[in-house]
């Protein structure tokens, strides 16, 4: 039995389904309003790359004693903030694809938290598509997750209390950003944006229309809060940093050696080889 | 008697095998002309290319004719003097040979034009030009055959080759328009239709030094964005055409390829693009730039398939297991721009130091292949690696050990019988 759809306010406009190939507006809109700020919202920054840290994953609960054959865990898909920050001001919508086992295995979340929640008994694939509002970019991104259900290690029976939690870290990156994007997300906390070149003249922000601005689109103080992972980089630059250092010691010997060995004499061969 | 009397076969053998065995025969004959020993010194076998037929070096072609040489005087039209010089002349049959000297044809010039007073008032004045300029300009171009650079070099008052020719030019232009009787005649001179330009020119000169002094980097990044360019142009064109038709085989195709590289945009118009791998940095920044949204694993795989495309998958493999030994993930599991960056960096290093270890490992080969020892010894020193856990000496101390071993034993282990059969070649 599948919960209720999170299914928000289904938008009344989608100029741009995702699915349909229309070219970048790359060019500039020739729009018929004076407005130079919405002629330069289109125009793309080269030299400015956003990027969104993002996590995406699955937390599974056993069920326990209300588990039944088919139904033996309730489990989370969805993709947060790696800080738990609202991702509604760059994704649209998110379409989650399920086994097609369940019912209307194509399921939309239409505004963040960008979760959906099911129960069932197998673990599979779960295809996750990202939809970016109109002015961040018309193509859409793929994201694969598998589903996990059983803990790896076979401890006794499974707690209700303690999900098994899969989690992966990425990045969205846009390496050419429109200014109307930039201007948008310029300060806003699930984004991160490089120091901007001096002299960079952004048009004024024009909102994006949300659904229903109540709800809080973070994940900070959600229910799974408390099971999310931490991702730091600060341990894995560490281990790079600690394996880039050998390694140059390593290149430094080699490089030492190898000119010894390039600057000694050729040895004699034996007299052997030149009889026939 | 003979078989073949008895079953009334033609004595000789037939014609078609005669023909066969002559040609055959005669590779094997040393030509006329030449000694035998002579021919011996070529190899014995005549020469790829076609040569001169050695029967025909001896034998000249008598000619009926009576040919002599003679010590003549000569004129050269080209000259402007009556200077007479002397040469050698071939005399057939008493006959000297007529015409003009045979150089005198390639001695040209160019037709500058030549105004007169009354022309250059009423058509010519310039401001920017007093006519005694103009008036050195032509001579010049007359002495010089038009080589503007040292008509540069030679005019008397500071002028750029640019101004010059700009003057020459448009001077020409405007005596041929005035001389000719109807515009119509001269329309199709190149002079007319295609004027002298010269800021064009100054432009395009400029360009060109530019390009010249490009520093690498410059280079790089020029070449990044006309690779970016082509494959927009690439993309726009068959895009366009193809979307409609390709829209369901390429997704599915594209979901296929996605499965193993998570994160591929799944639009038809990019799903030919990301299993390609480039050959350097700046091409794949390019199409990644092409892509207007990726996962920076994406990204970083795509690097990560650039880098090691010089590699072969053996050292691919040393590298990810030098990778794992090191305690580094071979996909970070935090993958910043920053952690990308540096776990590119390294596997670029670890490449380096295994191409190091490769050539240290020839050089000392080369240098003592048949001392008895070498077996022990030449896969480097072991005894620098002592420091490092035993799994990271790079297959140098694991080589050794099992030469040891060699006769042994048969090791599976291809890279460990590389190196002992390689010097067994050798002897």
């Amino acid at each position: 039995m599948s919960q209720p759809l999170p299914l928000k306010r289904q938008g009344e406009h989608h100029p741009d389904d995702g699915a349909s190939p229309i070219k970048p507006s790359r060019l500039k809109i020739a729009l018929s309003s004076e407005d130079s700020d919405k002629k330069n919202a289109n125009k793309r920054l080269k030299d400015v790359e956003i990027c969104v840290p993002i996590v995406y994953g699955t937390t599974a609960f056993y069920l326990g004693r209300k588990a039944s054959e088919s139904q033996s865990h309730k489990w989370t898909v969805y993709v947060r903030g790696a800080s738990n920050e609202d991702l509604g001001a760059v994704i649209k919508r998110v379409v989650f694809q399920l086994h097609p086992s369940f019912n209307n295995p194509t399921r939309v979340v239409e505004s963040p938290p960008f979760e959906l929640s099911e129960c069932g008994w197998g673990e599979f694939e779960i295809a996750i598509t990202l939809h970016f509002h109109s002015d961040v970019c018309d193509k859409q991104l793929d994201l694969y997750h598998h589903l996990k259900l059983y803990p790896e290690e076979e401890s006794g029976p499974q707690s209700t209390k303690k999900p098994v939690v899969v989690e992966s870290y990425d990045e969205i990156v846009f390496p050419e950003p429109s200014e109307g994007f930039l201007a948008r997300v310029q300060n806003h906390p699930a984004v991160v944006v490089p120091r901007l070149p001096a002299g960079l003249n952004l048009p004024s922000p024009v909102p994006i229309e949300t659904g229903n601005g109540k709800e809080r689109g973070d994940t900070k103080d959600h229910p799974l809060t408390q099971w999310f992972l931490n991702f730091s980089e600060a341990d894995e630059l560490l281990k790079l940093a600690a394996a880039r250092q050998q390694v140059q010691a390593h290149i430094v010997k080699l490089r030492r050696q190898l000119s010894l060995v390039e600057g000694m004499p050729q040895l004699s061969k034996p007299p052997s080889t030149y009889e026939s | 008697m003979d078989a073949k009397d008895i079953l009334g076969l033609p004595k000789n053998s037939f014609p078609a095998l005669e023909k066969k065995s002559r040609p055959h025969k005669e590779s094997h004959r040393k030509p006329d002309g030449i000694s035998r020993e002579v021919y011996a010194l070529t190899g014995g076998v005549p020469p790829l290319m076609p040569s001169l037929d050695s029967s025909q070096l001896k034998k000249k072609p008598p000619s009926h004719e009576k040919i002599t040489w003679q010590w003549l005087p000569f004129t050269n039209s080209a000259r402007k003097d009556n200077l007479q010089l002397y040469h050698w002349v071939r005399v057939v049959n008493g006959v000297p040979p007529t015409g003009d000297y045979s150089f005198a044809k390639y001695n040209k010039s160019v037709d500058v034009v030549k105004y007169t007073d009354e022309e250059y008032d009423k058509y010519l004045t310039d401001p920017m030009w007093t006519k005694e300029e103009t008036n050195q300009l032509f001579d010049l171009c007359q002495r010089f055959d038009l080589r503007f650079i040292i008509i540069a070099d030679r005019f008397p008052s500071s002028r750029t080759v640019e101004e010059l020719k700009d003057r020459y030019y448009s001077v020409s232009r405007a005596i041929l328009i005035a001389r000719a009787s109807s515009t119509g005649d001269v329309a199709t001179h190149p002079l007319v239709k295609e004027p002298y330009n010269v800021s064009q020119e100054i432009e395009r000169k400029r360009a060109l030094s530019m390009v010249l002094s490009q520093t690498r980097q410059q280079e790089r990044r020029d070449e990044e964005v006309l690779v970016e360019a082509k494959r927009i142009a690439e993309l726009r064109t068959p895009a366009k055409a193809v979307e409609e038709s390709q829209l369901a085989p390429s997704n599915a195709g594209a979901e296929v390829t996605g499965r193993a590289v998570p994160g591929e945009t799944a639009s038809p118009s990019n799903a030919q693009l990301p299993s390609i791998t480039f050959p350097d940095n700046a091409s794949t920044l390019a199409s990644l730039r092409i892509l207007r949204v990726y996962l920076r694993t994406y990204a970083l795989d795509q690097m990560v398939q650039a880098t090691s495309s010089s590699a072969g998958p053996r050292t691919v493999k040393r590298i990810e297991q030098t990778l794992l030994d090191l305690g580094v993930n071979l996909k970070p599991r935090v993958p910043t721009k920053a952690v990308c960056a540096e776990h590119l960096e390294l596997r670029k290093e670890m490449l380096t130091l295994l191409n190091l270890q490769k050539q240290v490992q020839y050089k000392e080969a080369e240098g003592s292949p048949f001392r008895d020892g070498s077996y022990n010894e030449a896969p480097g020193t072991p005894k620098d690696w002592t420091f490092i856990p035993d799994t990271m000496n790079f297959g140098g101390e694991r080589v050794s050990k099992k030469d040891q071993k060699r006769k042994g034993h048969g090791h599976p282990s291809s890279s460990a019988h590389k190196r002992p059969r390689k010097k067994a070649s050798e002897f």
